[in-house]
């Protein structure tokens, strides 16, 4: 794969090689920062030095649905001893779809100063890059958050559904079979599930690992992103786009696509997706 | 409820009473460091694996092969690809103990959600698909052996 700033990004500076990586190991202000959908992976090995972050106990409230909140984010900011100066580094499994959504949830507390390891853990892994079972302690830190905005990148289902009254575009990055309504969650396992099957009204289907190149887990060029999204999908970089999946996650990934790599200026995370839209009464539903 | 191993009714029995997550988590690490007697042999499979081992669904990349042992209980193997199918490995591992021998009818009778019994609630939908998808393919194994053995009594003079 080509050097990342030879890739034509908008905003190349958020992504990062694991050479860049394994260079700032032991950057004082730096936090590398592991983030997985299996929570095996971490305490079975990871990068010298990095902390975990869990999706589902560290960013979720664990009584609402909902993100944490300000001093649930300074907690956790505190416990992985980063400041607000800190730079931190997300990677991890499944092509970086939950580094994504970690990066995501630090922005909406305005921790810019992120990045992301191109290619994730497994490029890592197959490169013979060290890993390690050893869990760092770092000193707390003292973080000041500022109240969660959930105005600029995250949308809610009031402003989804104005957005499908005004014709404006969605992305909808789930599977094919999601998409169509033919798949809905996996038997007996509720957690995930929607009522109705489909996809909300005008949303254009691209997965989000569309976006990835499948030999060695890197982000695509910006022209070969350009062409899915673009060419093949009819999105222009000014629109005013909310991208959704089932509850989030993936399309964090994709936020990140358009935004970052793409530039994107105005693109939110519907992080109620299908299991909200799926279950509400009376909303529009397209098969 | 019908009858499962008593392998895995014992092991099933273990996981739900784990309430650390933690706990769960360093005991599938351990189990899954086992994986390589479960790692199908080269008498029976070499790589390239073929297609129709695969399990449908399984990011991990997860093979699934059976053998039938004289006393017509299956012995069960199986190959993981991709390094971090963890979850993938210890479930292959936790299978191979608790039905490689089991009787076939039995192995029928396992429910889906023994997944989460062993892994938690907290499954996200893709993995759940990939190791549901490893359960089905053993429970079609030994569907498939109690239809050969139906058919040789059937055969039989």
């Amino acid at each position: 794969m080509t050097d990342i700033k030879e890739r034509g990004y908008a905003r190349p500076e958020v992504l990062v090689s694991t050479d860049w990586v394994a260079q700032h190991l032991s950057d004082p202000n730096v936090r590398i920062i592991e983030s997985n959908e299996d929570p095996l992976l971490y305490p079975a090995r990871h990068l010298a030095g990095a902390v975990e972050v869990d999706w589902t106990k560290d960013l979720n409230d664990q009584l609402r649905r909902d993100y944490l909140g300000k001093s649930g984010f300074e907690t956790l900011m505190s416990r992985i001893g980063c400041t607000r100066d800190t730079t931190v580094v997300f990677y991890g499994d499944k092509n970086n779809w939950w580094a994504c959504y970690a990066f995501w949830v630090f922005h909406l507390f305005g921790h810019t100063a992120a990045k992301v390891m191109d290619g994730g853990s497994l490029k890592w892994e197959k490169e013979g890059r060290p890993m390690t079972k050893e869990v760092p302690k770092y000193p707390a830190s003292k973080y000041v958050a500022p109240e969660r905005d959930d105005q600029r990148i995250r949308a809610y289902r009031e402003q989804v559904l104005s957005h499908v009254k005004g014709k404006l575009p969605l992305v909808d990055v789930r599977s094919p079979e999601e998409y169509a309504g033919t798949r809905l969650h996996m038997p007996d396992y509720p957690n995930e599930g929607a009522l109705r099957g489909g996809h909300i009204p005008g949303a254009a289907s691209i997965p989000w690992g569309r976006a990835i190149n499948p030999e060695d887990h890197t982000f695509k060029t910006a022209e070969e992103l350009r062409a899915i999204y673009e060419k093949e999908k009819g999105l222009k970089k000014d629109d005013d786009v909310v991208v959704y999946c089932r509850i989030g996650e993936r399309s964090s990934h994709t936020w990140f696509v358009l935004t970052y790599l793409l530039g994107y200026p105005k693109v939110r995370n519907y992080d109620g997706s299908w299991t909200e839209w799926g279950n509400l009464v009376g909303v529009p539903i397209e098969k | 409820m019908a009858a499962i191993p008593d392998k895995l009714a014992r092991l099933l029995g273990m996981f739900s009473g784990i309430e650390d997550r933690s706990e769960r988590i360093q005991l599938l690490i351990d189990i899954a460091d086992r994986f390589k007697r479960v790692l199908v042999p080269e008498r029976i499979a070499v790589r390239p694996y073929p297609k129709d081992k695969l399990v449908p669904g399984c990011e991990s990349q997860a093979y699934v092969w059976a053998e039938e042992l004289p006393d017509k209980t299956l012995k069960f193997y199986f190959a993981v690809e991709n390094p971090q199918g963890i979850s993938a490995m210890a479930t292959s591992v936790l299978f191979d103990e608790t039905l490689s021998g089991a009787p076939s009818e039995q192995i029928l009778n396992v429910p889906k959600d023994a997944i989460y019994t062993i892994f938690g609630n907290e499954l996200s939908m893709g993995k759940s698909m990939g190791l549901m998808g490893i359960l089905a393919m053993v429970q079609n194994y030994a569907r498939q052996q109690i239809a050969r053995t139906a058919n040789r009594e059937t055969e039989a003079p």
